[in-house]
């Protein structure tokens, strides 16, 4: 309740400067838990993305099992009349996480994945974002025939289901590499953004700041660019958060399916669907399994807190209710 | 019933749409996708070839011939032979009782759950239920499906060994009380599942809509009429409250559709999902495309279920 007190009596004629812009921000954030808690998350993934070396030194695309270990493990399977069973070695100091079934470190894998991880799910979401940004604005700046024919096209990828969508899209692509998983992700994402901002621009159309553009003679992309989009923000931000949130999860979910690992790169859903196809759950090796699934869904906890945060800062509709006596009010 | 003739409408274009991206993506990847598809056959036959083509076309053939063939087979529910030479239909009809049970009873305990909850979290805003397990519900329902998924199969299936780890029944379902219960008993952790995904969502607008309409004025005015608290809470409030949920409830049956295909994979759970992954995975795209189409039609039905019970329950959108 103080927020919105400081606001109401300050004088709405100055201009906000962006160092005090920033300071406001970082201090929502703060004094926000959820807030804090995603954005910790966040940068927890951005250091491992980042400097993937300071976490382990083991190499990720290569046995980290010694040969004599091996041959050791083997002798002596056979000497006990066994299967040897030499891969997808348990936990140890040496391999935190357990090996995968070429007795890769898990923990190697999962660190180094990180990066493109991270990468890929927001570049999707950016572009994701745009789309929906320039659809959305665009239905609801323009109106008329171009409205209708963006609204439906809209109202089609929205009733699509959207990963039967991607399955049957990527079993073209499966030669295309990251790009491709970039551009089917891309394609059928945007439509419930796109009708957010949409409605949202709709209600921002008939405010008088762009009547006076209007009058003014201004060009439609200055209104678009410089009056409406700022206007929109902290809807855009939020359309991009809730996205992220959605794009982990999905990207994983095609990969683990099978669908959608391209060539050497590396990713939490590779991971996943690789421990899948070696049975990892069954052979006992639970960690390879479960530690990538557990590092999709902290990315995804990640966005997720951060998106609430954001609605509780943006929407003061949300926030906690706080019963205010008598006297605050007098106050 | 203007409405109503606008959203069957919007049906209509959109089945044609999505017929249209079914029968256009195949045919947009460059050289003859029969013939490519065909060479990832292992063992293939030249009558596997011959049904590819009926399906997908030649690259030689006229294009709108091809167009109004396929529009009145998938209108006439021929969708062709799989790759094993077993008519598309056989299959789906397979599958489709399992997913139909599977996904129809755990979204209507979802939602159902979802509804209830956000109804008695708005009433008695800052009880445990508000404070305590609607936050939490909702928490797991950002949470990657085959994440949960996965992580109850791991506790309950692998580990505590409560619970079977696939397959939606041990022996050959019969009409007896024991069969019916052995096939509650196997889809008791993925149905868990599809209703965690969901229920969180659910509770969380409902209670927003809820606390909403319960500061309107028709309740001040049902409050101040004497009306019993329980006549306030279904009849006024909630009753309006319910309202968007139904066209978000159509919305994300799209969302629970593709959540099953990951569910009945993880728990090998013969329904379409399970279908539509094999079909996938094996390149048998007749089926793929079959399927495909069916969950769209899905959606597109619960969205036309969902505008008439709107209209049913809100008479400004019979007048509009």
């Amino acid at each position: 309740m103080t927020a919105i007190d400081a606001s109401l009596t300050r004088p709405p004629t100055t201009p906000t400067s962006s160092r005090e812009a920033i300071s406001r921000v970082s201090k929502a954030i703060l004094r926000n838990r959820k807030a804090t808690l995603g954005l910790v998350m966040f940068l927890i993934l951005l250091f491992v993305a980042l400097f993937p070396d300071v976490i382990t030194s083991q190499p990720w695309n290569e046995s980290v099992v010694p040969q004599p270990l091996i041959s050791q493990c083997r002798q002596d399977a056979i000497a006990a009349g066994k299967m040897p069973n030499c891969s997808q070695l348990p936990p140890s100091r040496a391999w935190p996480l357990g090996t995968t079934q070429l007795n890769y470190d898990v923990l190697s894998q999962l660190v180094h994945a990180t990066g493109v991880t991270l990468f890929a799910t927001v570049l999707i979401s950016l572009l994701v974002t745009a789309i929906s940004v320039v659809i959305g604005v665009t239905a609801a700046y323009a109106g008329g025939r171009t409205d209708t024919g963006l609204s439906f096209t809209t109202d089609v990828f929205l009733v699509i289901p959207a990963l039967p969508l991607l399955i049957v899209l990527s079993t073209y692509l499966a030669s295309g590499g990251l790009a491709a998983i970039v551009f089917v992700m891309t394609i059928t994402s945007w439509a419930f953004g796109a009708r957010q901002l949409r409605a949202q621009g709709l209600s921002i159309r008939s405010k008088e700041f762009l009547e006076a553009a209007r009058v003014r003679g201004e060009r439609s992309w200055y209104v678009i660019f410089v009056e409406i989009l700022p206007n929109m923000l902290s809807l855009i931000v939020a359309a991009f958060l809730g996205t992220s949130v959605y794009v982990v999860a999905t990207m994983a979910g095609l990969q683990f399916l099978g669908f959608g690992n391209v060539g050497d790169t590396l990713t939490w859903g590779t991971m996943i669907y690789q421990s899948q196809q070696a049975m990892a759950l069954s052979s006992g090796n639970v960690w390879w399994l479960l530690s990538p699934i557990i590092a999709v869904a902290f990315m995804g906890t990640s966005f997720a807190l951060l998106n609430y945060a954001f609605d509780e800062i943006a929407n003061p509709a949300l926030r906690k209710v706080t019963r205010r006596r008598l006297g605050d009010a007098a106050a | 019933m203007r409405f109503i003739g606008r959203r069957l409408a919007l049906f209509l274009l959109t089945l044609w749409a999505a017929l249209t991206i079914n029968f256009i993506i195949p045919r947009l990847m460059p050289g003859d996708a029969a013939l490519a598809m065909w060479s990832h056959i292992h063992n293939a036959t030249p009558e596997q070839l011959a049904a590819l083509e009926a399906e997908f076309g030649t690259p030689n053939q006229n294009p709108v011939l091809a167009y109004i063939g396929y529009l009145g087979n998938s209108l006439t529910l021929n969708f062709g032979v799989t790759v094993d030479q077993v008519p598309v239909m056989t299959k789906i009809m397979q599958g489709l009782p399992w997913t139909i049970g599977l996904v129809g009873v755990a979204t209507v305990i979802a939602f159902a759950l979802g509804t209830l909850l956000g109804i008695y979290g708005a009433w008695r805003r800052g009880s445990w239920t508000d404070n305590l397990l609607s936050p939490l519900l909702f928490m797991v329902t950002t949470l990657p499906i085959f994440f949960l998924g996965l992580v109850l199969l791991l506790i309950f299936g692998v580990t505590l060994h409560w619970f079977p780890l696939n397959h939606p029944y041990s022996s050959l379902p019969t009409l007896t009380f024991q069969s019916v219960a052995d096939i509650g008993y196997h889809a008791f952790l993925p149905g868990l599942t599809l209703v965690l995904a969901a229920a969180g969502g659910w509770i969380y607008t409902m209670r927003n809509n809820m606390v909403a309409t319960l500061s309107e004025d028709y309740v001040r005015m049902a409050r101040a009429k004497g009306l019993s608290s329980r006549r306030i809470m279904i009849s006024y409030s909630a009753r309006n409250a319910i309202l968007p949920n139904l066209t978000g409830f159509a919305m994300t049956m799209g969302f629970i559709l593709g959540g099953s295909i990951l569910v009945e994979y993880i728990y090998s759970y013969q329904g379409l999902g399970y279908l539509f992954y094999q079909g996938t995975s094996s390149r048998d795209l007749p089926l793929q495309q079959a399927l495909f189409l069916f969950y769209t039609v899905a959606v597109l039905v619960f969205v036309l279920l969902a505008d008439v019970l709107t209209a049913w329950l809100d008479p400004r959108t019979r007048t509009a």
